[in-house]
């Protein structure tokens, strides 16, 4: 019995299931109270089986303009989301990446202070500046606007360092032989380096869509407007107006969690394998 | 910086420029802002403006509840950091131990790390909720006076947040550490094998002191995601404030500047943030200067 035991490597696996439960059960209850009336909720408490009512709810809550918030839907709140992951991601990648070419391939007077610029940023996250940031962004009037949203999010330069122990890594060789063949820096980035960057690149680009998509300090102090809300903002209504009805829609709260959910974690599972090269890349 | 480079061409200012403004106007300006804000006590409606030197600072420190304040997210910070490491941890060395199977859990844990901050906030609250929470129902058993009280008792409210912080925050370490582990060269650990068959001495005396560089790293990374990231958790599962006590540092820089309008207070919290931060980064440097690698 011992033997069969350790064998198989039953406690690793029986540890590891109870692991799995442990991340994934709590999400199990919240998607199967979401298909279940609320009044079944407010009798009987969270479900653990599945109800009868998934597409009422879900159909609703993509559609309705009402439950948690009077301006936008479900489906208005995922598109800003979209947006939000989008725009960061693919900015970040944009301004990163074009810091870190200037910083590794060229000499130039005040490379070592911009370098030295760009790694304070590093130091300091968003949330310890955040009124200051606000004021900065209400007087420039970008309040209730996507840039507002997405620009001083992208001011952190984790891409920068990514991209430049990257650029460190790539042989010396290569540029002398471009630089042989007559190709300028222009040349050089377009031709070589950005093809070569296309994994660091999708890597890169996943994450930082995770990160944009799930923020929620900055849309929350950014976002009076409520047509710019993301979805994980709306979470912050559900939660603001389920207590105080007489008829609380739990339902549709957990609805809610799951439609801001679903998205970050597909990508993650999908395109598992760059992004853990990317994770394990991107801060060491 | 390469050994052979581009010389004399606008392309470097060009390629820099982005980035360099969105951090001067983004970064550079508002911490400023925070550092010249925290030496003026503005009145509430904005009108006037007196330089106070230290005020704020001695304000903040000589008012107990932010005292209390820093002291319990200090502790909260700890617990999330060593909850979620042990229990990354235990995967981690459960699915380096497998022969087979090993890669079938790999994304049935990592998935997780897409659970932004705000939902498992509502997860924790609804599991907890007195209403309709099952936790909560099975802490308090009908017929008697309910103990476990979060939206009452600071503590209760505490173990909620850290609940919903450490079950987002583990499988973040469980990549690093799996990665870390799965870096141990075979041989050394075959070595060990044979100096030490007990399993769980050979994890302390040898796994471990490995694995320090990945270690600190991530005490670092989930220090700070407990100190700032974890704004969202306790905003969603106390939507109207938390029980007087369960604020962290930064619910309550955000609380004092916009609810509050204290500017001048505020903006002390901030730079003191900031310091903190400082020091952490300097730690980290001074540490992995000393280059524990083996």
């Amino acid at each position: 019995m011992r033997v069969f035991w350790k064998r198989h490597q039953l406690l690793n696996h029986l540890l590891l299931l109870l692991g799995v439960a442990f991340l994934a059960l709590p999400l199990w209850l919240v998607f199967a109270s979401s298909t279940h009336d609320p009044g079944t909720l407010i009798r009987e408490g969270m479900q653990l089986g599945f109800g009868g009512k998934f597409q009422e709810t879900y159909y609703g809550v993509l559609t309705e303009k009402k439950g948690f918030t009077e301006q936008v839907t479900a489906a208005t709140m995922m598109l800003n989301s979209l947006i939000l992951g989008l725009g960061f991601a693919l900015g970040k990648i944009v301004v990163s990446m074009t810091a870190a070419y200037a910083i590794v391939y060229f000499r130039f007077p005040l490379g070592g202070a911009l370098f030295w610029v760009i790694f304070t940023t590093l130091l300091l996250p968003l949330e310890v500046r955040i009124i200051p940031s606000y004021k900065v962004v209400a007087d420039l009037g970008m309040l209730n606007s996507y840039s507002g949203l997405i620009i001083p999010l992208i001011a952190s330069a984790t891409g920068t360092f990514y991209f430049r122990q990257f650029f460190r890594s790539v042989p010396d060789e290569l540029l002398e032989a471009a630089k042989l063949d007559g190709a300028g820096p222009w040349k050089f980035f377009i031709d070589i380096l950005l093809p070569l960057s296309r994994t660091m690149m999708a890597a890169l680009f996943i994450i930082m869509f995770v990160v944009g998509w799930n923020q929620y300090l900055w849309p929350l102090l950014m976002t009076t407007d409520e047509s710019y809300n993301t979805i994980v903002l709306g979470i912050k209504s559900v939660m603001q107006n389920i207590d105080g009805n007489r008829l609380p829609e739990y339902n549709r709260g957990f609805a809610l969690a799951i439609l801001a959910l679903v998205p970050p974690v597909c990508i993650v599972v999908f395109f598992q394998r760059w992004f853990i090269k990317g994770l394990l890349e991107s801060d060491k | 910086m390469k050994r052979v480079t581009f010389s004399h061409s606008p392309i470097p200012y060009l390629f820099v420029l982005p980035q360099i403004a969105i951090i001067a106007v983004f970064f550079l300006w508002p911490s400023a802002e925070a550092i010249r804000l925290s030496f003026f006590l503005e009145d509430p409606w904005g009108l006037s403006n007196e330089f106070v030197w230290f005020e704020n600072y001695q304000t903040i420190f000589e008012d107990p509840e932010y005292v209390g304040t820093l002291i319990a997210t200090l502790i909260f910070s700890l617990s999330v950091t060593f909850l979620s490491l042990g229990l990354a941890m235990l995967l981690a060395v459960q699915v380096d131990g497998l022969l087979r199977g090993g890669g079938t859990y790999r994304p049935l844990i990592t998935w997780a790390y897409a659970i932004a901050p705000a939902v498992a906030g509502l997860v924790a609250r609804f599991l907890f909720s007195p209403q309709i929470g099952p936790i909560y129902a099975w802490l308090n058993p009908e017929g008697q006076p309910p103990w476990f009280e979060p939206n009452l008792d600071s503590i209760d409210a505490w173990v909620v947040v850290t609940s919903g912080a450490v079950w987002r925050q583990v499988s973040v370490n469980f990549i690093y550490l799996l990665a870390g582990l799965q870096s141990i060269p075979r041989a050394v650990l075959e070595a060990s094998r044979i100096d030490n068959p007990s399993g769980l001495g050979r994890f302390w005396s040898v796994t471990f002191p490995l694995l320090a560089p990945t270690l600190f790293f991530l005490m670092v990374i989930n220090f700070s995601y407990a100190f700032f990231e974890t704004f969202a958790i306790i905003d969603t599962v106390f939507p109207f404030g938390p029980p007087s006590g369960a604020a962290s540092l930064v619910y309550k820089v955000y609380v004092d500047g916009f609810k509050g309008a204290d500017l001048g207070g505020s903006s002390a919290q901030s730079v003191v943030l900031m310091l903190f931060v400082l020091a952490l980064t300097v730690v980290q440097f001074r540490y992995l200067e000393k280059k524990i690698h083996y």
